[in-house]
C-alpha cells in the first residue's frame, strides 16, 4: 500500500487480530518495511502495536486470532506457512528482540547457550562454531569479554546488558528483518540512548530491515525513516518520518506531538498537552473512527466510515479532515 | 551458596534433635511402660524386674539422654522381642523398604512427568481433563485397600504377580505401584502448574522467536525451569512414601522396616518403635536436604 | 503480555467443572445426612450377629436375600446397616480432625505470618517437625500406648495435620498484612488481636476451607488406615477400614465384602476432593505455591 521502495522486505496488508468475540485488537493495519530502513511503529499501550510484531511473527498467545490480506517477506506470504516452516524463518531470516530483557532469557542456561542453540539450530553449526560466533556478535554489539559472558548465567548480567545479549542473539543467523517491540522501555535513560545509538549502527552497517515498535516519539525522531501511528488498532497516519514531523495531519498524531515537551518552545506557565481519555476497547465489526470519543474535531459524520486520504509522498492519514483544514496554526 | 547450606544443615540438626525428644516422649504416653512390655498378664516382680532391667527406675531425663546419647553414635537400643540390637534389626530389612520405595517413586515419576507435561501442553482441553482426573482418583483411593483389590485380581485371578512377599522381583511390583498411586498426585500437579507457568514465561516466547522446535521448548526450556519444585516435592515424597509404607508392607506381607515397626507397635517392642520413628525422620530430613543441593545444581540463581 | 481471559476461558469447558463440583456436593451431601439420620434409616441393627446368615452376598449377585440389600459379613451382620453407621463414623473423625488441626494450624500460620521474623522461624521450624516425623507410624504408637477409640484416633490425627493448615494460613497471612486496609486499621489503633481476628481470618478463609475439604478427606483415609491395622476404632464399631479388615480373610471368596466399603471410602473421598476443587475454582482461592 505505502510502498517506499519497489521491493519491500516485509509487508503487510489488511492485517487483523481478534482475541474472542468481544475485542479487535488490531483492525486491518498495513504495513512495508525496506531494507535498510527502519519503521517505526508508534503508538500508545493497548494500541495493538505490540500485537502487530508478534501477529507477524505468528506467535500470538493463545485465544488470539490473526487474518490478513497478507504478510509478505520477500514476496512470500506468511500466512500460509505451517508453524514448521515459520519456525525455520524465525531466528533465521526474522529476528525479534522484545521489551523485557529481565525476564526474556531463560534463567537456567547460559549466555553462550542460549545464543548458540539459534545457530545450531538454523545452520546446522556445531557447538564450538557456534560459540565462536557468539562471541564474535557479543563482541560487536560492544559487550567487553565477551568469552567470559558466554559461561554466565542472565542473572549475573544488567539489564543493559541482557539486552545486548538479546540483540546480539538476534543477530546470530543474519536476518534481513529485525522486530524490536520496546526494546529500551525497560532500561534506565542512559542504557537506553547506548542500545538505540547500537541498533542504529548496526542496521546501517548490516543493511537490516529494522521494525521498532515504541510508544516514544522521541525514539521515533531519532531512529524513523518512515512512521506508522496506530490507534485502537488501525494506522492513523503513516508516513516518511519528516513529514509526519513537520505536518502531522491527523488530530492523533497532533495530540501525540503536543504531549511532547520541547526546550525553549514551551513557556512555564503553559500546560503541557495530553489527551484526554483512554484507548477504547474495540469489538469486531465496529465501524467509524476510534479516535473520536477524544477528538476536539469530532463530528456527527466520525461515526460512519473513514476515508483514508493521501497528502502526498507517501504520507497518509486516516480522518475526515482534509490536510490543510487539519493544518490549523497552534496544533 | 555455602551459607546457605550451612544454615539447611543447622536446620536440619535441629529438627533432628526436636524429633528425638519426640520420639523419646511418644513411647512414654502410657504412663507405664514397664507394664505396657510385660504384657497384660505378668506378676508385679515380672513388671519390677523390667523396670530394673531397662533402667526404667530412672528420671525421665536420666533415660532421655542415655538413649539420646546412645542414638548419636548409632546404638538404638535392643529389641525387648529381638533381644538382638535395634540397628541390626533396622539394617536387615532397610533394603526391602528402600528397594520398595526407589520402585515407587520411580513408577510415579514415570507416570505423573509425561502427563503432567502433556496436561500443561494441552491446558483446559480434554486431555487435560482427563489427565487431571487421574490425580484426582489417585488422591482418593484408600492404598490398604488398592493393595487388597489388586492382590485379589492380579495376584489370585490373573496370577501376574506373587500376592506377597518379595522372593523375586516380581513382588515389588504391586506394592511398588500402590506406593506410586499415593505419590502421584502431587507430583502430577506440580508438573503441570510448574509447566504452565514455564510455558507462559517470557524466555519462551523468546525460544519461540529463535524459531526453536516444540520438542526444544518444552523439554528443554520449560521443564528445566518447571524441575525445580517437583524434585523437591518428589523427594519429600519419597520420604512419605517411605513413612507410608508400614500400611502396604502389612498389606503385602513385605520384611521392611514398616512391617518391623507395626509388628513393634502390636508388641509393644518401644526400643524399635522410637529407632524406627527416628530413623524416618533422618531419612527424610536427608531428602529434603539432597533436594535442595540438586535444585542448587540445576537453579544457577541458588549457586549465586 | 495479552493474557486475554475471556478467550482462555473459551477453551475451558465450564459446564463440566460444575457437573464435577455438583456431583462432590451431592455426594458429601448424602454422607452428611445418612450420617446424621443414621440409626433412622438403617435397616438392621448394624452390631446384631447371626451367625447362621452369614456372607449373604449383596442384591445384585445370586443368592442374596431381599433384607440384606448389601449382604451380611462374615458375622451375619447386616452390611448396609454397617455402611450407614461407618459414614458415620468417617464423617465424625474428618470434622472432628478438621476442627482440631485447623485451630492448631490457622493459630501457627497467621501468627508466623502476621509477625514475620523469630516468630515465623519458629513456626517454620514446626512446620518443618512436623513434615520429618512419620505419619501413620506416629499415630499407630499413640493409639496403641493411649488405648483405641474414636475419640483417641480424631485427637491424634488432630494433632498431626495440621502442616498444610499452617502453610497455606501463613503464605495467606503475608499476602494480606501488606494490603491497605490492614495499615488502614493499624493506623486506626485498632488491636492486633482485632486486627487477627477480624480484619486478616475473613480474607484468607476462602484458602482454608479448600485446605479443610483436602485434610477432611485425608483424616478419613488416615482412619481407615489406621483401622485396617488394627489401631484406629476398635471394634466392633463399623469402620469402614475396619470392615476391611476383617473380611479379608474371606475376600478370595467373596470379594464383595472388601470391595463394598472400599469403594464406600473412595467414593466419600473422592466427593470431598470434587467439592474442595470445585469451591477453590468458585472462591478463586488458587494459590500458587
Amino acid at each position: 500500500m505505502t510502498n517506499s521502495a519497489a521491493d519491500p522486505v516485509l509487508s503487510v496488508a489488511d492485517l487483523r487480530v481478534t482475541f474472542g468475540e468481544r475485542t479487535e485488537a488490531v483492525r486491518g493495519m498495513s504495513l512495508s518495511v525496506a531494507r535498510g530502513e527502519t519503521h517505526c511503529i508508534v503508538g500508545e499501550s493497548g494500541c495493538g502495536k505490540s500485537v502487530t510484531s508478534l501477529a507477524v511473527m505468528n506467535l500470538l498467545p493463545r485465544g488470539a486470532a490473526r487474518s490478513a490480506g497478507h504478510i509478505r517477506f520477500h514476496g512470500r506470504d506468511l500466512m500460509g506457512l505451517s508453524e514448521r516452516e515459520m519456525a525455520r524463518l524465525r531466528g533465521d531470516k526474522i529476528a525479534m528482540i522484545f521489551q523485557e530483557p529481565m525476564t526474556s532469557l531463560n534463567p537456567a542456561y547460559t549466555i553462550g547457550s542460549q545464543m548458540a542453540e539459534v545457530f545450531e539450530r538454523h545452520r546446522r553449526a556445531g557447538r564450538r562454531a557456534a560459540m565462536d560466533r557468539a562471541a564474535e556478535l557479543l563482541a560487536r554489539v560492544g559487550v567487553t569479554a565477551p568469552g567470559m559472558r558466554l559461561g554466565q548465567y542472565p542473572h549475573q548480567l544488567s539489564g543493559g546488558l541482557r539486552q545486548r545479549v538479546m540483540i546480539a542473539m538476534a543477530l546470530m543467523c543474519d536476518p534481513e528483518l529485525l522486530i524490536a517491540d520496546e526494546p529500551t522501555t525497560a532500561l534506565d535513560v542512559t542504557v537506553q540512548a547506548q542500545i538505540l545509538r547500537l541498533l542504529q549502527k548496526l542496521q546501517q552497517e548490516l543493511g537490516l530491515a529494522l521494525l521498532l515498535i515504541t510508544h516514544d516519539l522521541g525514539v521515533v525522531a531519532r531512529m524513523a525513516q518512515r512512521v506508522s501511528v496506530m490507534y485502537a488498532g488501525q494506522v492513523v497516519e503513516s508516513g516518511p518520518a519528516a513529514a509526519v514531523f513537520a505536518a502531522p495531519t491527523h488530530p492523533y498524531t497532533r495530540g501525540l506531538l503536543a504531549c511532547i515537551p520541547v526546550p525553549g518552545t514551551v513557556r512555564r506557565d503553559e500546560p503541557l498537552g495530553s489527551i484526554p481519555g483512554m484507548v477504547p476497547r474495540i469489538a469486531p465489526g465496529f465501524i467509524g473512527c476510534g479516535f473520536r470519543d477524544r477528538c476536539g474535531s469530532a463530528m456527527p459524520e466520525c461515526a460512519g466510515a473513514v476515508p483514508l486520504r493521501d497528502a502526498g509522498g507517501g504520507h497518509t492519514h486516516l480522518c475526515r479532515l482534509l490536510p490543510d483544514a487539519t493544518r490549523a496554526p497552534g496544533a | 551458596m555455602r551459607l546457605f547450606l550451612f544454615r539447611r544443615l543447622l536446620l536440619a540438626i535441629l529438627v533432628c534433635l526436636t524429633v528425638l525428644v519426640i520420639s523419646f516422649t511418644l513411647t512414654r504416653l502410657s504412663g507405664d511402660l514397664a507394664a505396657s512390655i510385660a504384657g497384660p498378664n505378668a506378676t508385679a516382680s515380672d513388671i519390677a524386674i523390667i523396670t530394673r532391667n531397662y533402667g526404667l527406675d530412672r528420671p525421665l531425663p536420666v533415660q532421655f539422654f542415655d538413649w539420646a546419647g546412645h542414638a548419636a553414635t548409632g546404638d538404638l537400643g535392643r529389641s525387648f522381642l529381638y533381644h538382638s540390637p535395634v540397628r541390626e534389626l533396622i539394617g536387615a530389612r532397610l533394603p526391602v523398604t528402600l528397594t520398595l520405595g526407589l520402585t515407587g517413586l520411580a513408577i510415579a515419576l514415570a507416570v505423573s512427568l509425561p502427563l503432567g507435561i502433556l496436561a500443561a501442553a494441552r491446558e483446559g482441553t480434554a486431555i487435560d481433563r482427563a489427565i487431571m482426573l487421574v490425580a484426582l482418583v489417585g488422591q482418593a483411593m484408600p492404598s490398604f485397600w488398592l493393595g487388597l483389590v489388586m492382590i485379589i485380581g492380579l495376584g489370585l485371578d490373573l496370577q501376574w504377580f506373587p500376592i506377597s512377599g518379595v522372593d523375586t522381583w516380581q513382588g515389588y511390583i504391586m506394592p511398588g505401584i500402590v506406593l506410586a498411586f499415593s505419590a502421584i498426585p502431587a507430583l502430577m500437579r506440580l508438573t503441570r502448574s510448574g509447566m504452565i507457568e514455564a510455558l507462559a514465561a517470557d524466555y519462551i516466547r523468546t525460544a519461540r522467536a529463535k524459531g526453536l522446535s516444540r520438542t526444544k521448548i518444552v523439554f528443554k526450556h520449560a521443564l528445566r525451569n518447571a524441575a525445580m519444585p517437583v524434585v523437591s516435592i518428589a523427594a519429600v515424597q519419597l520420604g512419605f512414601i517411605l513413612g507410608g509404607s508400614v500400611v502396604i508392607e502389612a498389606v503385602f506381607a513385605l520384611p521392611g522396616i514398616g512391617y518391623l515397626a507395626w509388628e513393634s507397635i502390636t508388641k509393644n517392642d518401644f526400643p524399635v518403635v522410637q529407632a524406627v520413628v527416628l530413623f524416618l525422620a533422618v531419612i527424610y530430613i536427608a531428602l529434603t536436604l539432597l533436594a535442595d543441593m540438586m535444585n542448587a545444581l540445576l537453579d544457577p540463581r541458588l549457586r549465586g | 503480555m495479552f493474557v486475554s481471559t475471556a478467550a482462555r476461558t473459551g477453551w475451558r469447558l465450564p459446564p463440566v467443572r460444575h457437573l464435577a463440583t455438583l456431583l462432590g456436593a451431592l455426594i458429601v451431601g448424602v454422607a452428611v445426612v445418612v450420617a446424621l439420620l443414621a440409626p433412622y434409616v438403617v435397616p438392621h441393627d448394624p452390631f446384631l450377629q447371626d451367625l447362621n446368615q452369614r456372607l449373604i452376598p449383596p442384591m445384585w449377585m445370586d443368592g442374596s436375600q431381599p433384607e440384606h440389600l448389601l449382604g451380611t459379613d462374615q458375622l451375619g451382620r447386616d452390611y448396609l446397616s454397617r455402611l450407614i453407621y461407618g459414614t458415620r463414623i468417617s464423617m465424625l473423625i474428618g470434622v472432628m480432625t478438621v476442627v482440631m488441626s485447623g485451630l492448631i494450624g490457622i493459630t501457627l500460620g497467621i501468627l508466623g505470618g502476621f509477625y514475620g521474623g523469630r516468630m515465623d522461624d519458629l513456626v517454620m521450624f514446626l512446620i518443618t517437625c512436623r513434615l520429618a516425623i512419620p505419619l501413620i507410624l506416629v499415630a499407630l504408637t499413640v493409639v496403641a500406648l493411649v488405648g483405641s477409640s474414636l475419640t483417641v484416633v480424631s485427637l491424634t490425627l488432630g494433632l498431626l495435620l495440621w502442616d498444610r493448615f499452617a502453610v497455606v494460613a501463613r503464605t495467606t497471612t503475608m499476602q494480606v498484612r501488606t494490603l491497605d486496609y490492614i495499615a488502614a486499621a493499624k493506623a486506626a489503633g485498632a488491636s492486633r488481636l482485632h486486627i487477627l481476628l477480624r480484619e486478616v481470618l475473613p480474607n484468607i478463609v476462602v484458602h482454608l476451607i479448600v485446605v479443610a475439604t483436602l485434610e477432611m478427606a485425608l483424616a478419613i483415609l488416615l482412619e481407615a488406615a489406621l483401622s485396617f491395622l488394627g489401631l484406629g476404632v476398635p471394634p466392633p464399631l463399623p469402620s469402614w477400614g475396619l470392615m476391611i479388615a476383617e473380611a479379608k480373610d474371606y475376600m478370595f471368596f467373596s470379594p464383595w465384602v472388601i470391595m463394598i466399603p472400599g469403594i464406600a471410602l473412595f467414593v466419600l473421598v473422592m466427593g470431598i476432593n470434587l467439592l474442595g476443587d470445585g469451591l477453590r475454582d468458585l472462591l478463586g482461592a488458587d494459590l500458587k505455591r
